[in-house]
């Protein structure tokens, strides 16, 4: 377990290490504008909205004599299928009287049923290579490829990059949308960014961290961080820190315990953080309120 | 339009023509014209409900009218938004959120820095500079949240004051806030007048309109009146846009 912390791991699984941290890092950082604009739980329903997209690229794949398995057509499928239930919660929300809840709710479980059920169909038939798929529910990195760790490391960078370079509108709409419109920041635009961005680590998560618990990724490093400052440059920072950290710590103990799924091993880890953080954070932190 | 309304329009820093705002059906501004003069303070007055905000909010795009014209200097927003402040109103924003005052400052320079210019000394001082100018210098790194009613809001002034526009639109800038942050306000406010920017704020207390502004656009709904406080602010213009329940005066 020590060598996996100091990285004694071999070349396979420091390349995975280096994956989950990468994305660890832009989790937290989009998660932080993600949680300051209020709409942590959108990022909810776009995870859950991958699964079907994930079992019909898989079909497509095989149907078309390739490997089912192959990364980016997966993430392909899934950030399709993300993006169509985005579309429809955001015309759920916008054309009926459906609060942006309702329609969170009502996409998430349609569309992770309708998932389930095209998984359950790839079971029954015989290509063979059916197994695996459902590790993208929970994220698994036992056995992961080069190309894919690598993918994941730069699908963060870029989704990193990105946001960073929006880190200003982001703020001074999350902070005062009337007054960011006057300025000229269109915050449509920039929300429907903000929830690329989103879509873009939930996809490129799926593999260390699952679907089930990208969300977890997001939301609590900023959680955590927000005890630490009340200054909204370093809150983006340290959550990016933050999930930087559950990234790497959660794919070394993974690679010591192949058996357990790694996204709960990351998510367990940021949790860890975000406790320490709620106690011991100097002067927000719970035990320095009391004294 | 005549030659002489297209004058006064492109010489007026807000000017709107026949405006209509409804609100599921309902009227809440009927067919509203107002010239806003150059360099003067004007103060927007009229009952609960009159339509002040969504008059202002109008005029900035951000609740789309039925029908009419917002123009800037002449011209539509969107060519005029760097010589345009805003002051919303205090209640539109999330106290929990971590910004510290100069933070909010800093959020006035954003169309100087653009989204990846470095932040230099320059920017920081001038920043540090408008909260002098309202009182603040000294909870430059105080949590928004953590001032009083009248502290935060000398804070968005100050955002305003680093956008160095030549309009500022304020929204109530005077409610639920204390004396001495009222008197700070008016002075900054009749210091920009002074320098030839123009000031219209929405005003919701009759007795301090004479001594705070030089013009009143009286609003219930309609445009009631406009002009000069002098010769506008009347008990006639007053009884007509507050009805029968004119709020001790």
């Amino acid at each position: 377990m020590l060598d996996a912390l100091t990285l004694q791991l071999g070349y396979n699984a420091t390349l995975v290490a280096l994956g989950a941290t990468a994305l660890g890092l832009a989790a937290g950082t989009v998660g932080a504008f993600l949680t300051l604009r209020k709409r942590a739980l959108v990022s909810d329903a776009i995870s859950h909205a991958t699964l079907p997209g994930l079992a019909l690229a898989f079909l497509v794949m095989v149907s078309l004599g390739g490997d089912g398995r192959f990364l980016p057509g997966l993430m392909l499928g899934s950030a399709l299928s993300a993006a169509a239930g985005l579309w429809v919660m955001g015309w759920l929300t916008r054309r009926t009287r459906l609060t942006e809840d309702t329609a969170i709710g009502a996409i998430l479980s349609v569309f992770f049923g309708a998932g389930i059920v095209l998984l359950t169909v790839i079971q029954t038939l015989s290509t063979g290579q059916q197994a695996g798929l459902e590790d993208f529910l929970l994220g698994a990195t036992a056995g992961m490829l080069r190309s894919e760790a690598l993918t994941i490391a730069a699908g963060g960078a870029l989704v990193l990059a990105a946001t960073l370079a929006l880190r200003r509108p982001l703020l001074i709409a999350a902070f005062d949308p009337g007054y960011a419109r006057v300025t000229g920041i269109d915050t449509d635009r920039l929300d429907r960014a903000l929830m690329l961005l989103v879509l873009a680590v939930t996809v490129t998560g799926l593999k260390i961290v699952g679907l089930i618990l990208i969300v977890a990724l997001l939301i609590i490093p900023s959680a955590a961080a927000r005890f630490w400052s009340e200054s909204a440059a370093r809150v983006v920072a340290i959550s990016g820190g933050i999930g930087a950290l559950s990234g790497y710590v959660g794919a070394a103990l993974s690679a010591t315990a192949p058996d357990l799924p790694t996204g709960p091993l990351i998510v367990l880890t940021a949790s860890a953080l975000f406790t320490l953080s709620l106690f011991a954070a100097p002067a927000r932190g719970l035990l320095w309120r009391r004294a | 339009m005549s030659p002489f309304d297209v004058a006064r329009q492109i010489h007026s820093p807000l000017s709107v023509q026949d405006l209509t705002v409804a609100y599921r059906g309902a009227p809440v501004l009927d067919g509203i014209h107002m010239t806003i003069a150059p360099g003067q303070m004007t103060a927007i007055i009229g009952p609960n409900g009159a339509g002040k905000s969504t008059l202002l909010k109008t005029c900035l795009g951000l609740v789309s009218a039925r029908s009419g014209l917002v123009r800037f200097w002449g011209d539509p927003l969107p060519r005029q938004r760097a010589r345009i402040a805003y002051v919303p109103q205090r209640a539109s924003v999330d106290w929990e959120f971590p910004a510290r005052a100069l933070d909010v400052v800093m959020m006035g320079l954003y169309r100087d820095l653009g989204l990846l210019g470095r932040v230099k000394a320059q920017h920081l001082d001038r920043a540090q500079a408008c909260l002098a100018r309202v009182g603040m210098e000294d909870y430059a790194t105080r949590q928004i949240g953590q001032l009083s009613g009248g502290q935060q809001q000398r804070v968005f002034l100050a955002r305003a004051l680093a956008q160095e526009a030549d309009l500022y639109l304020l929204d109530e800038p005077l409610a639920g806030v204390d004396a001495a942050t009222e008197a700070a306000i008016i002075a900054v406010l009749q210091g920009l007048r002074d320098a030839g920017k123009t000031v219209v704020a929405v005003h919701h207390d009759l007795s301090t309109v004479e001594a705070y502004f030089d013009r009143v656009f009286l609003l219930n709904r309609h445009a009631m009146a406009e002009g000069p406080v002098a010769t506008t602010f009347t008990r006639a213009t007053l009884a007509r846009t507050y009805g029968g329940t004119l709020p001790g005066h």
